[in-house]
């Protein structure tokens, strides 16, 4: 007795033959061990919470007179693959389609590892697991350039969000003069606002030196909450304020927000994911799970999870870059 | 797992599910590029209908995700009822909050015009006409 670890349940501490013990004898609801059964209700219940968030974007989205296009807030890829010749300084959707594919494969990755695991083969097991932390590890280092790039590049913050759409068309005003020039406003264009004298994650087309000095110019406008935010003027030419000049206007703030909040949200399950997982590889590697000799059952459960952030990336994938 | 398929045969099912899950998202994707397009502009109904697509799309791959990768196809019919029917309730959330989110959107709106129609008939004699003007309709 006393060699034995405590992994495998005694048989003197079974007591399910006992009358009134509430292990309840061999009947299994649904036809399940616990552990699978209440994984299957956690993911229920962390499901109402993606969707409570991701309602809550599509009703901010509809309550919203313009929108950024997310084809051209997410146009920007590492190592500046979208300046090359192929995409001429956007690569719509590119990097994220990326980052879907690591997580979409590290998925599959993960069911070989069960399967594996039904076999009793430990082998399997540890080195499909293995590869799928490598996905979800690469799927967070993307998600950290994603971030990097949106902070300190192209300065939106959670509570200042500087991709705004045109709400009418119109003509720019020259920076310098403040004449009206033939540069259009489209309406319905998404545009970034940038920070004065900061580099940001676009090529840049413009040739006029803006200062850095907050204040009213003749055709721009220097302003924004401690950061300088350059917001050209342009003539409006048709919607209801035609014939006056308008001012480039910050993008729904709700925006910033609610693309961190549900991201991180969804990142931080990665990072719970990648943790869990590390931990039954090295159990399994380490024999704990050939003891229990129940088909690495918990390989099972934490697979279940992993599809679980995987099958919540479809939806975050939708609403935030695909429509 | 209830799968009685060779061992072959399910690693190939790995595989095939993969590459499916794979070409849904390219064209996903496609589709998304395809309706924010130059040319997509003032076509309303294609820009409706890959949305629609698009949404279609997502759903499958859910449903594959969970039947297949997560084996809800091989569990019994109860776990699967007990874990799927309550989803549905957010059908109801989704129309209910869409709505809400188009009146306040409405709503905004109308107070814009109302303000544009006041300031009209009202010129405000501390405001200069024309230059520098600035709007007061605000995006969040």
């Amino acid at each position: 007795m006393a060699e034995d670890t405590d992994i495998l349940v005694a048989p003197e501490h079974d007591h399910s033959d006992e009358d009134g013990h509430w292990e309840g004898g061999e009947a299994k609801p649904f036809d399940t061990s616990y552990g699978k059964l209440m994984m299957w209700y956690f993911l229920l219940s962390d499901a109402f919470t993606f969707a409570g968030f991701l309602i809550a974007y599509g009703t901010l989205r509809f309550s919203s007179i313009s929108w950024p296009v997310p084809d051209k807030v997410f146009a920007t890829a590492p190592f500046g693959i979208h300046n090359l010749g192929i995409f001429g300084g956007e690569a719509p959707l590119i990097f994220v389609t990326f980052m879907s594919f690591l997580l979409i494969i590290s998925s599959g990755t993960m069911v070989r590892a069960v399967q594996e695991g039904a076999l009793e083969n430990k082998r399997g097991v540890v080195f499909w697991m293995f590869l799928t932390v490598l996905g979800g590890a690469g799927f967070l280092g993307c998600q950290a350039w994603e971030w990097n790039n949106l902070i300190n590049h192209e300065h939106m913050t959670v509570t200042t969000n500087p991709f705004g759409s045109y709400t009418e068309n119109g003509f720019f005003l020259d920076p310098e003069t403040g004449e009206q020039t033939d540069e259009p406003v489209e309406l319905g264009e998404t545009y970034l606002l940038h920070v004065a004298g900061a580099e940001h994650g676009e090529a840049g087309e413009e040739t006029f030196a803006y200062p850095e000095t907050a204040g009213n110019y003749a055709g721009f406008e220097i302003m924004g909450d401690g950061t300088p935010y350059i917001r050209r003027k342009y003539m409006a030419t048709d919607g209801p304020d035609a014939g006056s000049i308008k001012t480039q206007q910050f993008g729904p703030t709700a925006f910033g927000a609610l693309f961190f909040g549900i991201t991180g949200f969804h990142g931080f399950h990665v990072l719970t994911g990648v943790a869990f997982l590390l931990i039954i590889l090295i159990n399994s590697a380490s024999g704990v799970y050939a003891m229990r000799a129940n088909g690495y059952e918990m390989v099972e459960k934490i697979g279940l999870y992993w599809h679980f952030v995987d099958l919540v990336w479809v939806f975050v994938f939708l609403v935030f870059y695909l429509l | 797992m209830a799968s009685h398929a060779t061992y072959e045969e399910q690693t190939a099912a790995v595989w095939k599910g993969l590459g499916l899950l794979a070409v849904v998202t390219l064209v996903e994707v496609a589709l998304s590029l395809l309706k924010a397009a130059e040319w997509a502009k003032g076509y309303e109904s294609i820009f409706a209908i890959a949305s629609i697509l698009i949404i279609v799309l997502s759903i499958y791959k859910a449903y594959f995700i969970i039947f297949e990768f997560m084996h809800m196809a091989y569990e019994v019919k109860g776990l699967a009822m007990s874990v799927l029917l309550p989803v549905f309730l957010l059908l109801w959330a989704v129309i209910a909050f869409f709505y809400e989110g188009d009146a306040w959107k409405n709503n905004r709106e109308t107070v814009n015009e109302r303000n544009r129609m006041e300031r009209e008939i009202l010129p405000n004699p501390g405001q200069a006409v024309g230059a520098g003007v600035e709007e007061t309709t605000t995006m969040d």
